[in-house]
């Protein structure tokens, strides 16, 4: 029976199955990082038990950790310097494999996954982490979990897990000049709205998929959880291999070639059954960019801020007036009319150098605005050493923004960098939610040339008029 | 863990869709290393007036609330991130159960590692629960796990369904771990196959580290 990439990767990992419809799941890594999982570790310890297996679960502090300062000097902020010491400390107990703050590889953990090799195709990996579906764009099915599952994987290597429904969205044609991977993200949620995927995992398919670079599907695979969607997944290609190889955590010599050899038939068969198929476009997308406080609430940069009473629903119709009241913003105005105050180019969505330099390409053409504050943080040490190497930090400070320190920053902003009160940011992150970038603050979420165009204009603007 | 048979008590709503762990528990309040005493975050835009003027209006603000043990909200309640903090500080708050439109897949997991409910029912039945909190607030609710239902005032029972395992691990009060931990053999024997089958996957702690 031809089965979809999805059900091929979960009935590989099957433990056992349980009359009741639920499955014991084998998890290939872990991810593990300060906030979500010291709670964990406590109650292992509480209770005696120990990791199964170590060597499988990879740990980096990415939240808490600032982007400004020295990284050898310990934390100032008190809370997240206790959560970092606790993980590493936690680490060493339990002789888990542990990236220092002061460690040039150290990142935002869905950065340092692929980037070490640790994440791999055909593989499951968990992290306490919502945007763990990033992994999802090397053909691994990958997804969040709470720290009581966090839990669970140390002591057992196993999840009980129910199995999720497939949802195809299949995307053809070429994406335009200035439409990004992240454009097409945004544009996907829209169509989905956010629960449209929940209970499902997203397989992404099409020649625009194809065609994607390794950073592009990433950026596709991480914002699937803002339809809700339990994992998202790119089947494994050359373009995977390329980028995989080499990598200090992935096989070499004969498992790389037994590895490549099986993972490339890590693809969903010819008429393999999808709950639901939604098809997308891409050669008719423009520049994207949020109005609202969800990530599907947004639309191409030429458009306006909706009315209320043009919504299709009453629930639709509340939402948005919600929205538009906590983000200051008056039903018809044009999107391009949207000043803003604050820039963040960073996140696990996109901070990889193809994210950068995409930003830096537009930041050559001009300066930040008057009374703009723009940073640039980089996904990972290594991420920001390669953009540096290729001058991309000079093109951005000669512009004038900031060149920070790798980690999670202003999307989260739990590490002193965060958007104040009332501010208007131009964010490449993943969640405009009232309050996610700091309480009050307004987040319009675009790509990284979108970013940096806004950043130079002082407002939002189509990065067209700058390519 | 507690196990969760049949609940009695009143309800408050906070109807809006698309409740986020963002709204339930702001970041901010993430560094600790506790999962108990967080009850006072649950909702801390909403309920403090540093952050909210109207707080004063938010519905867990409002006496004739006080110790109500079942939550009644929209659409993908609890979406967004993964952070268990938002469960472990709406048990704190003392919610037992959560009555939803619809559950992020992630939040609505995390509730039963914590011996809480959350039950999914029609959209007519949660406007209809709401608004009985509403307009006679001091109403008992009853959630009867045993039988899967829903009753309060006039209303009921509501039927609800929820998968067999989770019902289980509530009603007996499992630790899940411990479970799991009993079929050792069964893992170590598919870790020998699968491992065999693709070996890439082994990882030792002195290679490539």
């Amino acid at each position: 029976m031809p089965r979809t990439l999805y059900e091929k990767i979960w009935e590989s990992h099957v433990v056992e199955e349980r009359p009741d419809g639920s499955a014991l799941l084998y998890i290939d890594r872990h991810l593990a990082y300060e906030i979500t999982s010291p709670q964990a570790f406590a109650a292992l310890r509480t209770a005696g038990r120990t990791v199964r297996r170590p060597e499988l679960t990879l740990a980096v502090a990415d939240h808490g950790v600032p982007t400004l300062g020295c990284r050898s000097q310990p934390l100032t902020d008190p809370g997240s310097r206790m959560q970092v010491e606790t993980l590493q400390a936690n680490c060493a107990e339990f002789g888990i494999t542990y990236i220092p703050v002061s460690d040039e590889r150290q990142g935002i953990v869905h950065v340092i996954g692929p980037e070490q090799g640790f994440t791999l195709p055909g593989a499951t990996i968990v992290c306490g982490d919502s945007h763990t579906s990033t992994h999802g764009a090397f053909g691994a099915l990958a997804f969040g979990i709470g720290t009581s599952e966090v839990e669970h994987v140390l002591a057992t290597q196993t999840l009980v897990q129910v199995r999720s429904k497939n949802l195809r969205v299949q995307i053809d044609g070429e994406l335009p000049r200035g439409v990004a991977a992240k454009d097409l993200a945004l544009a996907i949620m829209a169509k989905l709205g956010p629960h449209g995927a929940t209970g499902h995992v997203v397989e992404y398919c099409g020649s625009t998929v194809e065609s994607l670079s390794m950073e592009g599907r990433m950026t596709l695979c991480n914002m699937s959880i803002e339809a809700g969607a339990r994992a998202g997944l790119v089947a494994p290609d050359e373009t995977t291999f390329a980028w995989l190889k080499g990598r200090p955590m992935a096989p070499k010599g004969s498992h790389w070639d037994a590895a490549v050899k099986f993972w490339s038939t890590l693809r969903s068969d010819e008429g393999a059954h999808f709950d639901r198929t939604v098809a997308i476009d891409a050669s008719s997308l423009a520049p994207w960019v949020t109005w609202g406080t969800r990530p599907s609430q947004g639309g191409g940069v030429t458009g306006r801020v909706p009315r209320p009473e043009d919504a299709t629903s009453e629930a639709d119709a509340a939402a948005i007036s919600r929205a538009l009241s906590y983000m200051n913003l008056e039903p018809g105005t044009p999107l391009t009319d949207i000043r803003i105050d604050r820039v963040f180019i960073g996140s696990c969505t996109n901070s990889r150098l193809e994210d950068l330099r995409a930003a830096a390409a537009v930041a050559r053409k001009g300066r930040v605005a008057d009374g703009v504050r723009a940073i640039v943080v980089p996904g990972s040490g290594l991420v920001r050493r390669a953009a540096e190497e290729e001058g991309l930090d000079r093109i951005f400070q000669q512009a004038g923004f900031e060149w920070r320190l790798p980690g999670c920053s202003m999307c989260v902003a739990v590490n002193g960098d965060q958007v104040e009160p009332g501010m208007r940011c131009a964010s490449t992150s993943n969640r405009n939610f009232e309050g996610r970038q700091g309480p009050g603050a307004r987040t319009h979420l675009m790509s990284p040339a979108m970013a940096a165009a806004a950043a130079l204009a002082g407002r939002i603007t189509d990065v067209r008029d700058y390519l | 863990m507690e196990p969760f048979t049949i609940l009695r008590s009143r309800a408050v709503s906070v109807l809006l869709d698309d409740i986020d762990t963002d709204m339930l528990f702001p970041a901010q309040f993430c560094k600790t290393l506790e999962t108990t005493g967080l009850g006072q975050y649950l909702f801390a835009r909403e309920r403090y007036p540093e952050y909210n003027p109207a707080a004063a209006d938010f519905p867990l603000n409002q006496p004739e609330h006080a110790g109500a043990q079942i939550l009644v909200s929209g659409r993908n309640f609890g979406c967004g991130s993964s952070r268990e903090h938002a469960v472990w500080a709406l048990n704190d708050y003392g919610f037992r159960c959560i009555v939803a439109e619809s559950f992020s897949d992630i939040l609505y997991a995390n509730c039963f590692k914590n011996g809480m409910l959350p039950v999914v029912l029609p959209r007519e039945d949660v406007d209809a629960l709401a608004e009985l909190t509403r307009t006679s607030p001091g109403t008992e609710f009853t959630v009867d796990l045993f039988e899967q239902t829903v009753t309060a005032g006039e209303l009921g029972p509501l039927r609800f369904s929820i998968e067999p395992h989770r019902r289980h691990m509530l009603l007996e009060g499992l630790d899940e771990v411990g479970l799991t931990l009993a079929r050792a053999a069964a893992i170590e024997a598919y870790e020998t196959s699968h491992f065999r089958d693709q070996p890439w996957l082994v990882r030792s702690q002195t290679t490539a580290d």
